[in-house]
């Protein structure tokens, strides 16, 4: 694993069984993850985007072992140097990293305890980590309030006395306390209002360059992805099809999936009105998903080939991962900044 | 069609909110929701309706089309109709009244953000456009399902005949609106109120319902307002924009100069702190302080005051500002654009 990476993904897998009408579970196999690699890089970003049903949450909760892997490694360079597989963890193996990845979380109403006050939601994972003496505590909080942007004196206050944003900060205060080396936000601003969203967009920047810490970071919108990645993957049904560099992926992308949902964000200039193209129909189900590409049906460059044969994961170019049969022929468009 | 193609030649709005009010009753007190809202609505044009929450935006399409919920009311202002009996003022017909009734769905139709809603899940999608062609037509129930089907195609469904069996759980995002489209057009209203229709979609479905958004607007020479509060979406297919904040309109004008010409320092903010697709990689944002306040919280004078950057004391904090013409077609509701007023 290269020094400057700090969580290695590779080949992660998660099936789920689904039971049919009068059979047991597993009768059939929802592949909700299937066979996916990517990297973050120390004091980086990698975002994962995808539509939904894409598995971009469930690999996320996989990496944090909210639930185990089918199979894969996810390996994660620890504080202390060494590089442990997550994947092969047991709870007790897994205890003492939890302090190392923390989570920020789409809803700032439904991921905050209404009944305790700002202080104890803040303080609870330094509690739980074994820091007891409330002065240090109390210390502790009012500088995480203040390093979110809000007042240490409103500690005392309860999750109802503030806005969405604030609350998001709330959230963002919570999953720094412990330092962690790696933060994964799941749709992190996707609830805001537009106004409070580049708020909190800034935030998770600025406190990346002063901390050093790396995001990985799951959203549909490719605008909000646009402002904060440096590497992008994008998922369809389960599989990643393409990951690069930020810049490389919106200017020329190698995946038609990729050129499919960049065709489709809605430019906010009237001026650059969107040609019709999109890809056409819907995603397939991860339950049922269609033989070779999975992206063929809907694809305007399929050929015979892309019915029958599963294209693999290969790197077309330096640092440019696509999963395509004509990734190497196809002249895509992407946006022109 | 005819009267249709007439009615886009002679240029007469087709609605017409005028200094609509709209107020509800909080547990603390009453929320001016809507608050002398005025703006227009032409024939085979889209306005768009463009706000951040709280704004007011959908109490306002419910309120026109009589359909708020208990405890709000209209307080003032008149929502005119064009029709081919003449022009009625909407705010002057009782909530259940047969003529209101009338109207909706065969003049006015709203579809909603979360279709899902908007089906009985007990009953199939097939029976319920069924039920809403014979209630617009009067016709047999085996006519009413070939025009059921007809409308299913004429949205675009792939298989409508298999799609009319299905009950609306069992039916993707994009098929589920697609068919609420459908219901929402049998009646052929002369206004399409959509809120938010494609908000809870994913962005390749979204294109494709914007898509079809348009081009039924472009056959049918339907008036369309859009309600959302995704500036991309207005850019795409919008005409005309209303930018609301706390229940007022701050700015209106053609998209074009709404976006490269924008006026109100709100719109500007707004504008500027969107993240895009065509930024540059990891840009920083400008950013409007603070949020929106709470509509019963709502400051005095222009309610955006504290948030603006070039508020002018004891000026914006006071009065309420007036609306200033700033090209025919686009105005804007701030103290920077009129001369002191003479108190």
């Amino acid at each position: 694993m290269p020094a400057d990476v700090i969580l290695r993904v590779r080949g992660l897998t998660k099936h789920f069984g689904v039971a049919r009408d009068g059979e047991a579970a597993s009768a059939d196999i929802l592949r909700a993850v299937d066979d996916v690699s990517f990297s973050v890089r120390r004091a980086k970003t990698l975002a994962l985007v995808g539509e939904s049903g894409c598995g971009k949450t469930t690999a996320v909760r996989c990496i944090v072992r909210a639930m185990p892997p089918t199979s894969g490694n996810v390996w994660f360079r620890t504080t202390a140097g060494g590089v442990v597989d997550l994947a092969a963890l047991n709870e007790a193996g897994l205890r003492p990293l939890r302090a190392e990845i923390q989570m920020v979380f789409q809803d700032p109403y439904s991921s905050l305890n209404p009944r305790l006050s700002v202080l104890d939601i803040i303080a609870e994972p330094l509690v739980v980590s074994g820091v007891r003496n409330r002065t240090v505590i109390r210390d502790r909080v009012a500088n995480l309030l203040e390093l979110v942007g809000l007042r240490p004196d409103h500690m005392a206050r309860y999750p109802n006395a503030f806005s969405g944003g604030e609350r998001q900060r709330i959230g963002i205060a919570r999953a720094l306390a412990l330092h962690p080396r790696l933060v994964i936000a799941d749709e992190a601003v996707s609830a805001l209002d537009v106004s409070v969203r580049a708020q909190i967009l800034n935030l998770l920047l600025e406190l990346q360059d002063r901390y050093h810490i790396s995001y990985l970071l799951v959203s549909h919108d490719l605008g909000i992805v646009k402002h904060i990645s440096d590497q992008v993957g994008v998922m369809y049904v389960g599989q990643m099809v393409e990951s690069a560099d930020c810049q490389a992926i919106y200017r020329r992308p190698l995946h038609p999936y990729t050129a499919a949902l960049l065709a489709a964000v809605p430019i906010p200039d009237p001026r650059r009105r969107r040609a019709a193209y999109a890809a056409p129909g819907e995603a397939a189900s991860p339950r049922n998903p269609p033989p070779g590409c999975t992206f063929h049906p809907r694809c305007q460059h399929a050929i015979p080939r892309c019915k029958l044969e599963r294209p693999q994961w290969a790197e077309l170019e330096p640092g440019r991962f696509v999963r395509c049969h004509r990734a190497h022929e196809l002249q895509l468009r992407g946006i022109e900044a | 069609m005819l009267d249709r193609a007439a009615a886009v030649l002679d240029a007469q709005p087709v609605l017409e909110v005028r200094d609509l009010r709209v107020h509800f009753d909080d547990y603390d007190g009453i929320v001016r929701a809507v608050d002398g809202v005025s703006f227009q609505v032409m024939p085979g044009r889209t306005v768009g309706i463009v706000g951040e929450s709280g704004c007011g935006k959908s109490v306002m399409a419910r309120s026109i089309l009589r359909i708020v919920d208990r405890g709000s009311r209209v307080v003032g202002g008149s929502v005119l109709l064009r029709r081919r009996s003449g022009v009625e003022d909407l705010m002057q017909l009782e909530p259940d009244s047969r003529p209101m009734r009338e109207i909706r769905g065969r003049e006015i139709a709203l579809v909603f953000q979360e279709p899902m809603t908007s089906f009985s899940p007990v009953h199939t999608v097939g029976s319920q456009i069924i039920e809403a062609v014979r209630l617009h037509s009067g016709s047999s129930r085996a006519e009413a399902r070939r025009e059921a089907i007809r409308q299913l195609e004429h949205v675009g469904t792939p298989h409508p005949g298999y799609i009319m069996e299905q009950y609306a759980w069992q039916l993707s995002g994009g098929l589920r609106q697609r068919a609420m489209l459908a219901m929402a057009l049998v009646g052929g209203p002369s206004v399409l109120i959509a809120d938010e229709p494609t908000t809870a979609l994913d962005v390749t479905t979204q294109a494709q319902v914007l898509e079809l958004l348009h081009s039924l607007q472009h056959q049918s020479g339907m008036a369309l307002m859009l309600i959302t509060h995704d500036f991309g979406v207005v850019a795409q297919i919008a005409d005309d924009v209303v930018v609301m904040y706390l229940g007022r309109v701050v700015e209106q004008g053609p998209a074009d100069a709404i976006f490269h010409d924008p006026r109100h320092p709100y719109t500007r903010a707004l504008l500027s702190s969107m993240p895009s697709v065509i930024a540059k990689p990891r840009a920083r944002l400008a950013t409007l302080p603070g949020a929106v306040p709470h509509p019963l919280n709502r400051p005095p004078g222009c309610a955006f005051h504290p948030r603006c950057a070039s508020a002018i004391p004891g000026r914006c904090d006071r009065d309420t500002p007036r609306q200033s013409v700033v090209q025919p077609s686009h105005s804007v509701n701030c103290h920077l654009y009129h001369e002191a007023d003479p108190t």
